[in-house]
């Protein structure tokens, strides 16, 4: 699409994000996969002096369990009531989920409750009856992502380094991933709308980056709840994540930066088990292409260590890019942990160079 | 080669740039009506042979147009060259003449 159309598609697709005390609700699955990355926010937010609380009596919000038939929407509205009872105990009106799923149902229960208040009602008195508690809806619903995006620039105006090729001077390239229930099922809910989603693109483009455009850019990773958690239909979800690769990899990607739990996870590990059954890998010299969260990425321009940010834990491995940046890095630290012990080290793949 | 207890399934997306169109060219040099098709199916519905094999001239139009040569020659061997197709088409396009081409432009090009 031309840019000039881009422009006039985000124009219409702009959310109000609030500018200041977030209540964060984390994700049940991001500190297992990518552990660094909720850290990250919470340290970014705070050095742009912002004020979060971070709820420990927070729970899932039960999306994964919903969209794979497990769980009844009634308990997930409870649960998602239980948390804004959270928001609303903690004296706060601004809601910050960390997972995209999360995010969707969030979004999916508020609009459901304004068509029909008859099912809000309801669902207060059950949560009434089974804890006790009472809330307020959140008066400005934003992913974290959208935090990061409005704060761009400053992250920007902080950076250590930039989205720029040292050697060659060129920016980076970078194929944006956005988690399907950010803006495809509400689009005036996400920056930018649901076909060229301006959120990732926005903080790319900040932090000195150029984005991709390429023809399967807004396909599904494949994370896609049940074809991910049956053992024997995973194949569609790894097809999905293929198709993209075969999409970008002419396009010779530095990056893919993504906003959703599932999207990093499966984009960087699905890339193995491409390797492991078909021999394929898309990366530049039998290499994968290595896959970020949004504040990953926020992390390293700022200069916040890479082990600190838990990019050891990516199946593709970063240096490449933290090499293209000219981030400095100790590869010794790689595998310490946080109090200095050695974490042992990961079996090697028989295809991907690592 | 690992195979973590489940396959990769292949993609059933039809890359238009990809797609090999020579057949599709051939035919259409012959009988440049196959562009008139609307895939309606009235041809198919018609077709004896599609009674009793797994046949059908909507198809063929489709496969020719995507270039799925592989999936065209199975597809015609079944017709009789009856003609009952041609008759029917709301499009009046030579269908029968149309499989008479693709037959003939398999063998030219020894697909
Ligand atoms: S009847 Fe004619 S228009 Fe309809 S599918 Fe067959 S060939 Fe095409
Ligand atoms: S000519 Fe072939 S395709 Fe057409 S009706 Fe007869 S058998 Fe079917």
């Amino acid at each position: 699409m031309i840019e000039e159309g881009k422009e006039k598609v985000w124009k219409d697709y702009q959310k109000e994000i609030a500018e200041d005390n977030y209540f964060y609700a984390r994700s049940c699955i991001r500190q297992n996969f990518f552990p660094g990355s909720e850290v990250a926010f919470l340290r970014i937010l705070k050095e742009l002096g912002k004020n979060l609380f971070d709820d420990p009596r927070h729970t899932t919000c039960t999306g994964i369990a919903y969209h794979s038939d497990i769980v009844p929407f009634d308990t997930t509205m409870t649960v998602v009531a239980r948390h804004f009872a959270l928001m609303t105990e903690a004296g706060l009106k601004n809601f910050v989920p960390s997972c995209i799923t999360s995010f969707g149902i969030y979004t999916e229960v508020l609009e459901l409750w304004r068509h029909h208040p008859e099912i809000e009602q309801k669902i207060k008195e059950n949560l009434l009856k089974a804890t006790g508690r009472t809330f307020e809806k959140p008066e400005n619903l934003a992913h974290s992502s959208d935090i990061i995006y409005k704060f761009r620039n400053e992250i920007a105006n902080k950076s250590k380094y930039r989205l720029v090729n040292k050697e060659t001077g060129k920016p980076l390239r970078v194929v944006e991933h956005i988690g399907c229930h950010y803006s495809k099922m509400f689009p005036e809910k996400g920056v930018g709308g649901a076909e060229y989603p301006l959120v990732l693109t926005g903080m790319v483009q900040a932090w000195g980056g150029e984005v991709i455009d390429y023809p399967e850019r807004r396909q599904c990773c494949g994370f896609g709840f049940r074809q991910y958690i049956v053992q024997a239909n995973r194949g569609y979800s790894v097809a999905c994540s293929k198709k993209k690769f075969e999409s970008m990899a002419p396009y010779k990607p530095d990056l893919i930066l993504t906003n959703c739990p599932g999207c990093p996870y499966f984009l960087d590990r699905w890339q193995y088990v491409v390797s492991e059954m078909e021999g394929v890998t898309y990366g530049e010299n039998n290499g994968g292409i290595p896959v970020f969260t949004y504040e990953e990425l926020a992390g390293m321009v700022l200069g916040y260590n890479p082990w600190d940010l838990g990019l050891q834990l990516h199946q593709v491995p970063v240096e490449p890019v933290l090499d293209k940046i000219g981030v400095q890095y100790k590869k010794e630290d790689k595998y310490k942990g946080v109090n200095g012990k050695d974490l042992g080290r990961p079996e090697s793949p028989s295809c991907l160079k690592i | 080669m690992k195979t973590f207890g489940y396959t990769i399934q292949n993609d059933r997306q039809i890359d238009f740039d990809a797609a090999d169109k020579k057949l599709y060219r051939y035919v259409a040099e012959k009988e440049p009506d196959i562009n008139l098709c609307i895939f309606c199916g009235t041809c198919t519905a018609t077709c004896s042979a599609a009674e009793f094999k797994n046949m059908s001239f909507r198809k063929i139009s489709l496969f020719l147009r995507r270039g799925l040569t592989e999936n065209l020659k199975r597809e015609i061997e079944s017709c009789m060259f009856c003609g009952k197709c041609t008759l029917v088409c709301p499009r009046g396009i030579n269908t029968r003449n149309i499989i008479f081409n693709i037959r003939k432009g398999i063998e030219e090009y020894e697909f």
